[in-house]
């Protein structure tokens, strides 16, 4: 009797998830028309997890909550994408670059996502946007800092919605020469690839422009991930330099940070960091003061007073009990322009959800105000985004236990990106032609 | 003159870190014949575990130097619960199969490892910065060293001479010797070898941890800690030779000075001048400086 009793209890079971199945497939593909499925890239493991990709996806996760509840302040106010629910689909940007061209195949093909957001890393996004631009598919790459994606290609369903890195350096440079520092000598300290190659080579051409007689003293190029940097400092101290350039980001900073803060390198040197906002927070007290210090645009700490990124701000660290730096900003920046993109397509097509073509069409050249500021699509043939961005000091507040920023000095996107059609190099060479400062 | 003692201090600060670690990974080739890939993610417990237990001596009001007492515990911990679980839960199902395929075991625990430590700490970054500062500083000519990076140097010598002791002047040791040497005629004369491996592993994983513990307070302890540190230890062990304890003291001290000495005269050679020696050395000596050559069993 019992094994006949188990087989209709099992007949029963099967039955019964069939029937859920079928309901629950139904309604899925009921609501697929009315859902735009995103696909979401960036690292969920690995060294750039904890500074980037996980508060991006943080800021995504909130964000798109907050989109679908229709609960954003205008112009975001109309729930999901125009009425579109948003659909997300989280991948990790963890891997190589070969394994990201298959995953955003795999996002584009299986998953069938509208469009996919995402890519923290230079060598991803320079791998995955040729892939997409064949499928003609919709990229939006949020956060990938390197000039070559635009300068050295041409794309229709590429954009990506934050200044490249260039802007970082050419600011860094503007802040010490605003603020009357003096520098006939210069040290570096950045990672040992592309990331690092290119920092050096935008600041000494950019501190070419504004301090001609500076010279370079130390180059140290440790490699990624390094961990311990007591020879670096040594070198760096042996001869200091009146500055002291970095763009070293994640633990590679941190375990810089800690190792140099005692030794005296802070005091020795005037410290600027281009990148370095997201370790405010984990280090606290442990963060010298009187560190030069830039966010890769106008975010954190570093952000403009405005009613919209008060809004962020807020909705960020209720959600996540730590206040948002650069990566969420980039995300959110990032999926606010689609957004906007989406909804001015469906006007377009009276309403109806609209296809790839009509979202790039609405997409190219747009321009938004993010929490960071205004962001407009202007180089790239309307594909690369320029951004203001914020530099300022580091300072313990000892009231809020944070470290806090003084003397911020807010710089025009026109002030420090290159005018469309022509490379960050090139400008930087020509002593930043067209630039408007005021 | 100054710039030779400079790159003489970070030389041998380098090389103390990077012989600790080291060690652990040459004992456990030397003894039980694997080339432990995951070594790393031992290093990386041991910084994660020291996190952890110095979180607890603080929440406990301890006084700051029993934090040294906590990087200790966290090591013996490491080697004593995570070793005897590896070494019995998989290694063991290995012994006496091809060497290549134990390189691949090994890898697939440093990916497993990886990822048990992401479950139980999390992807953000950790801190032990408080012990760093215990010794204070020490002023060489225009150049501060934080006081802890001398300390190195001194538990790399007391490791270094405590594993050189217990194998040659203790009953253990002289068992592991005979294991070493013969494997059957040790078993055959009474001499519990399967006991003997799992010991000598735990020992290569605590110092394989120790090197974490003591290197956690200098970094943020987050995943990735683990890859680097394999690589160069990699080179070291080759350097001296597979297996060879002065090959470790000696390999360090080669990598350590190489590196500082690139980095303050050529820094864009840092990483060529490590493997630029242990090419050298592998061009003159195939089996490392302190390795003998043995003839092949057929």
């Amino acid at each position: 009797m019992k094994p006949i009793r188990s087989m209709q209890t099992a007949l029963r079971a099967s039955a019964l998830t069939l029937s859920v199945s079928l309901l629950m497939f139904g309604h899925a593909g009921n609501a697929a028309a009315e859902d735009f499925k995103i696909g979401i890239v960036s690292f969920l493991s690995g060294q750039a997890a904890d500074s980037f990709g996980v508060p991006a996806v943080n800021g995504a996760k909130i964000l798109i909550e907050t989109f679908n509840q229709g609960k954003a302040p205008a112009p975001y106010n109309k729930p999901g994408f125009g009425g579109l629910n948003i659909v997300p689909v989280f991948v990790d940007e963890n891997g190589g670059a070969t394994k990201q061209v298959q995953e955003l195949r795999n996002l584009y093909d299986r998953e069938n996502v509208d469009a996919v957001v995402g890519y923290v890393s230079s060598g991803d996004c320079l791998a995955v946007a040729p892939a997409a631009e064949e499928m003609k598919k919709l990229l939006v790459l949020y956060d990938c800092g390197t000039p070559r994606i635009f300068e050295e290609a041409s794309y229709k369903y590429v954009f990506r919605t934050a200044s490249h890195g260039a802007m970082d350096n050419v600011a860094a440079a503007r802040y010490l020469k605003a603020r009357g520092v003096k520098v006939n000598t210069i040290n570096l300290i950045n990672q040992d690839y592309a990331w690092g190659h290119d920092s050096i080579k935008d600041f000494t051409l950019s501190m070419g422009v504004l301090y001609p007689n500076a010279k370079v003293q130390a180059d140290q190029r440790p490699k990624f991930g390094a961990g311990q940097y007591g020879t670096e400092i040594s070198q760096l101290m042996s001869q200091p330099a009146d500055v002291t350039h970095s763009s070293l980001w994640g633990g590679d900073l941190q375990a810089m940070i800690l190792q140099a803060a005692p030794r005296g390198m802070f005091r020795k040197s005037l410290v600027v960091l281009t990148a370095a906002d997201h370790v405010l927070i984990p280090l606290g007290d442990r963060m010298p003061e009187g560190v030069v210090l830039g966010a890769r645009g106008a975010y954190g700490t570093l952000a403009p007073k405005s009613a919209l990124n008060d809004w962020w701000w807020n909705l960020y660290l209720n959600r996540w009990n730590v206040y948002p730096v650069q990566a969420p900003y980039r995300m959110a920046q990032g999926l606010m322009a689609l957004k906007l993109a989406v909804e001015k397509a469906m006007a377009a097509n009276g309403g109806k959800k609209p296809n790839t073509e009509q979202i790039v069409a609405a997409l190219a050249g747009l321009e938004w105000e993010a929490p960071g500021g205004r962001i407009k699509l202007a180089l790239g043939n309307g594909r690369q985004a320029i951004q203001p961005t914020a530099i300022g000091i580091t300072k313990w507040d000892p009231e809020k236990r944070l470290m806090v920023m003084r003397d911020i000095q807010r710089f025009a996107a026109e002030c420090v990106n290159p005018p469309a059609n022509m490379k960050a190099e090139d400008w930087m060479k020509a002593g930043f032609p067209g630039a408007k400062c005021d | 003159m100054a710039l030779l003692l400079t790159i003489l201090i970070d030389g041998l600060t380098y090389a103390s870190w990077l012989f600790i670690v080291a060690l652990g990974l040459t004992l456990v080739f030397g003894i039980l014949k694997i080339l432990n890939v995951a070594h790393g993610s031992f290093y990386a417990l041991g910084a994660y575990a020291t996190a952890s237990m110095v979180a607890l001596f603080t929440s406990m009001q301890l006084a700051p130097a029993f934090s040294l007492v906590a990087m200790l515990l966290a090591a013996v911990v490491v080697a004593a619960l995570v070793a005897p679980l590896c070494e019995r839960g998989l290694l063991r199902m290995f012994y006496g199969r091809d060497e290549v395929l134990l390189v691949l075991v090994t890898f697939a625990l440093f990916l497993i490892m990886e990822d048990v430590t992401k479950l139980i700490w999390g992807v953000n970054p950790l801190y032990v910065a408080d012990p760093y500062m215990l010794f204070g500083m020490v002023e060489m000519g225009t150049l501060s060293y934080v006081g802890y990076d001398f300390m190195l140097v001194l538990i790399a010598l007391i490791v270094g001479v405590s594993v050189w002791w217990g194998l040659k002047r203790t009953r253990f040791g002289k068992l592991v010797l005979a294991v070493i040497h013969n494997e059957e005629i040790a078993a055959s004369m009474g001499v519990n070898v399967s006991r003997v491996y799992a010991l000598a592993f735990s020992v290569g994983i605590f110092l394989a941890a120790l090197g974490g513990a003591f290197t956690a307070p200098m970094i943020s302890v987050q995943p990735g800690v683990s890859v680097g540190v394999i690589i160069i230890s990699f080179a070291v062990v080759i350097i001296g030779g597979l297996g060879s304890i002065p090959g470790a003291a000696v390999g360090a001290l080669i990598v350590g000075l190489a590196r500082s000495a690139a980095v303050h005269v050529w820094p864009v050679a840092e990483l060529f001048s490590i493997y630029l020696v242990m090419a050298i050395v592998l061009m003159f000596r195939p089996e490392g400086l302190f390795q003998r050559v043995q003839a092949r069993k057929i």
